[in-house]
């Protein structure tokens, strides 16, 4: 081998020992620990957390709560992303106010609206000085289910959506504005044309965002546990509490090899459903 | 490497820096309390400054300290006299072979008045005192004054009982419209305790050996019908003193240390008394710390000049001042002392002399197993009061994790639960 063919591996090697070593090796741990109960081989920790009381509510509220939220910041950011085509001054300014919330801690976003929605909080006090509740209502308590997936969906919002927005401005900026302007010429509505050309075009860059948000999403840990607690288990909650509360680190495993898998399986769906066309392909 | 290399290695490692940092003279007093910084500080400058001798402090974790003194014993480098430790950090030290007996010191400082209890406990099931009481905490209830009126006719505040404590909560409720009980449920609040300690005690008189059965059965149908003056927000709490403050919560229980802002900021505004008393008695978990003398100690005589230091009514009352542990000896409370601490203090001595408590103790021996025990006793809560699964279904359900659970630690019963060979069994 010549010696230039090397030099892409010599500088790709340092970024990939960096991943063997921290992240490939304890993958393998946690899946070896996950299937290891009692000295042996076996399926002892999946049992135990899959009879947990709060397995089913775990998976329910995980779902719940990834199901509703991806769509709506999907929704929310291209909605975003098109306004944000038509902004001329300012347009740097206005994206990152909207990109805020991703410098802030999901710990400090939980607290933020942990502020605005308990008995005392911004939400009941404004409520209360235009006469629409006689006294503290609580909205984050195990008697107000709804409510509470409805804080915990939004704090997610809010916390999340400009990940997705930064993903696909970027994409939109490379759509060639010639597409839009041919289909206006032939008659296409502003929708069509959203409809039609745009989304079609942008179809790698939302593949993108859904994988990492969705698979951000089955992660979502602080801001539920800030908001929720003990009244709203998720995969990750549980897997944290399996392993600081309970010490039991085979269940914790097991409960992080099963968020691995449905972060894998979702990225699958996604790479399949979203892939592009190999007539589309550059 | 073998274990036993490895403790060793571990020895010579832990004891470098310690007998770097100590000079020749110095008494070690290790502390699996009064921790953090600023409590280890308070403990430097303010506990014990009016010692004459001289005193290296040194918090120690409580999950490493038998492997510490294990480390010294088979490392053959001894540099701790003193071990400061909960009762339940104590006991394990015993099959270690980690402690001498201080018989001679209890006799000098019979004196002191150190309840007789007390004392007994500081045997860990041997024939020989095995530590000297050091300071001591519990858990028990404050009350919002406005919530007094409501008091059901005829109930004394010293010797509520659980019947009580429901009644009073469904007259709160019925006037104010609110549910104004408070329980520390929250996520890292002290519930488990609370069950452990206290309600099953109460009403079963045991914790493991009675935790299914008929009697289980009755209490966690009568706590259930409790819990409907129980404010909801319940499950967010994990310090009762915040809610007792914001006025969200009238009555509430937890832990002295998780009461006691509540009684510093507003005296005048709370009472404090003993948890509420059931068909069994008056169940109440008391959090025992002691003092022991470390086996081949460095420095014996320091040793037992520093628990007498310690132990004497003056460095007792500074010590409930600086960290909010209650003294364990006769100590008259000086008139100027804080009025919260006051309060506290009259509460603890009310819980633990009552004509029917019954002490049940914090969990020994379960090791890591710790979390899941608690987490049996939360989950059975869950189960029932928050879900509303039937009792008997319920208990059905956790009987077997919680046998589970003891099997593979291997802990014996501990009080009030009678003592077993061999692993506590579920009846």
């Amino acid at each position: 081998m010549r010696r230039g063919a090397l030099t892409p591996y010599l500088l790709i090697a340092p970024a990939t020992i960096f991943l063997g070593v921290l992240f490939l090796v304890p993958l393998v741990q946690t899946v070896a620990l996950a299937f290891h109960a009692d000295g042996s081989l076996s399926l002892g920790n999946f049992t135990r957390m899959a009879g947990d009381i709060n397995f089913n509510d775990a998976i329910t509220d995980t779902f719940e709560v990834v199901l509703l939220a991806v769509p709506l910041q999907l929704a929310l950011a291209l909605g975003m992303a098109m306004m944000l085509r038509h902004v001329r001054r300012g347009r740097d300014i206005v994206l990152w106010i909207w990109s805020i919330p991703l410098g802030i801690s999901d710990l400090a976003a939980g607290l933020v609206w942990l502020a605005i929605l308990t008995d005392r909080g911004y939400l009941n006090t404004l409520l209360f000085h235009l006469g629409v509740i006689p006294g503290p209502e609580s909205w984050l308590t195990y008697e107000t289910p709804v409510a509470l997936l409805i804080a915990i969906v939004i704090a997610e919002l809010w916390r999340a959506t400009a990940i997705v927005l930064v993903i696909l401005a970027a994409g939109v900026q490379l759509v060639p504005k010639e597409y839009a302007e041919a289909a206006e010429v032939f008659g296409a509505s502003s929708w069509q044309r959203f409809i039609r050309v745009t989304l079609p075009l942008l179809r790698p860059s939302i593949q993108t965002a859904l994988i990492l948000r969705t698979v951000l999403a089955f992660e979502m840990f602080a801001t539920v546990l800030t908001l929720g607690g003990r009244n709203f288990p998720v995969m990750m909650s549980e897997a944290f509490n399996w392993q600081y509360s309970q010490q039991n680190y085979g269940v914790a495993a097991a409960y992080a090899v099963l968020v691995m898998a449905v972060s894998l399986g979702a990225t699958l769906i996604y790479l399949r459903v979203l892939r592009t066309p190999a007539a589309q392909l550059p | 490497m073998t274990p036993r290399v490895l403790t060793a290695l571990s020895a010579l490692l832990l004891a470098v820096p310690l007998t770097a940092r100590v000079a020749a003279a110095d008494t070690v007093f290790m502390s699996t309390q009064l921790r953090p910084i600023e409590e280890a500080q308070k403990m430097r400058d303010i506990i014990l400054k009016d010692y004459s001798g001289k005193v290296t402090y040194v918090p120690q974790e409580p999950a490493q300290l038998p492997t510490r003194i294990q480390a010294e014993q088979q490392g053959g480098t001894h540099t701790i006299s003193v071990i400061g430790a909960l009762h339940g950090e104590l006991e394990p030290l015993i099959p270690l072979n980690g402690l001498v007996p201080v018989d001679d010191l209890a006799a000098k400082l019979k004196d002191r008045g150190f309840p007789a209890g007390l004392m007994r406990l500081g045997r860990l099931g041997t024939a020989h005192q095995m530590y000297i009481p050091w300071m001591q905490a519990t858990y028990f209830m404050v009350a919002n004054k406005q919530a007094l009126p409501y008091l059901p006719k005829g109930a004394d505040l010293d010797a509520l009982t659980y019947e009580q404590l429901a009644e009073w909560g469904a007259a709160i409720q019925a006037k104010t419209g609110k549910r104004m009980l408070g329980f520390p449920a929250g996520p890292t609040g002290l519930m488990h305790r609370f069950i452990e300690g206290f309600l099953y005690p109460s009403y079963t008189g045991g914790l493991v050996t009675t935790f299914d059965g008929a009697p289980a059965d009755a209490m966690w149908t009568r706590f259930a019908g409790l819990w409907k003056y129980v404010n909801p927000n319940s499950t967010n709490y994990n310090f009762m003193q915040e809610p007792l403050l914001s006025g969200d919560v009238w009555v509430a229980f937890d832990h002295v240390a998780r009461l006691l802002n509540a009684l510093r900021q507003k005296p005048d505004d709370f009472v404090a008394f003993p948890a509420p008393s059931g068909p069994k008695g008056r169940g109440f978990m008391p959090v025992l710390a002691g003092l022991a003398i470390a086996k081949d100690a460095p420095d014996p005589q320091g040793a037992a000049a520093l628990i007498t230091y310690l132990t004497d009514p003056k460095t007792q009352l500074a010590t409930a001042t600086a960290t909010g542990f209650f003294p364990v000896v006769k100590a008259d409370l000086p008139a100027d002392l804080d009025p919260g601490l006051k309060l506290a203090a009259a509460a603890i001595a009310k819980t633990e002399t009552a004509k029917d408590a019954v002490p049940a103790l914090l969990p020994v021996g379960l090791g890591s197993h710790g979390g899941e025990f608690d987490k049996v006793m939360l989950d059975t809560f869950q189960l029932i009061v928050l879900r509303g699964v039937k009792p008997h279904d319920a208990l059905a359900r956790e009987a077997p994790i919680l046998q589970k659970v003891l099997t593979d630690s291997g802990a014996p019963c501990w009080a009030p639960d009678p003592p077993s060979t061999g692993a506590c069994r579920v009846k």
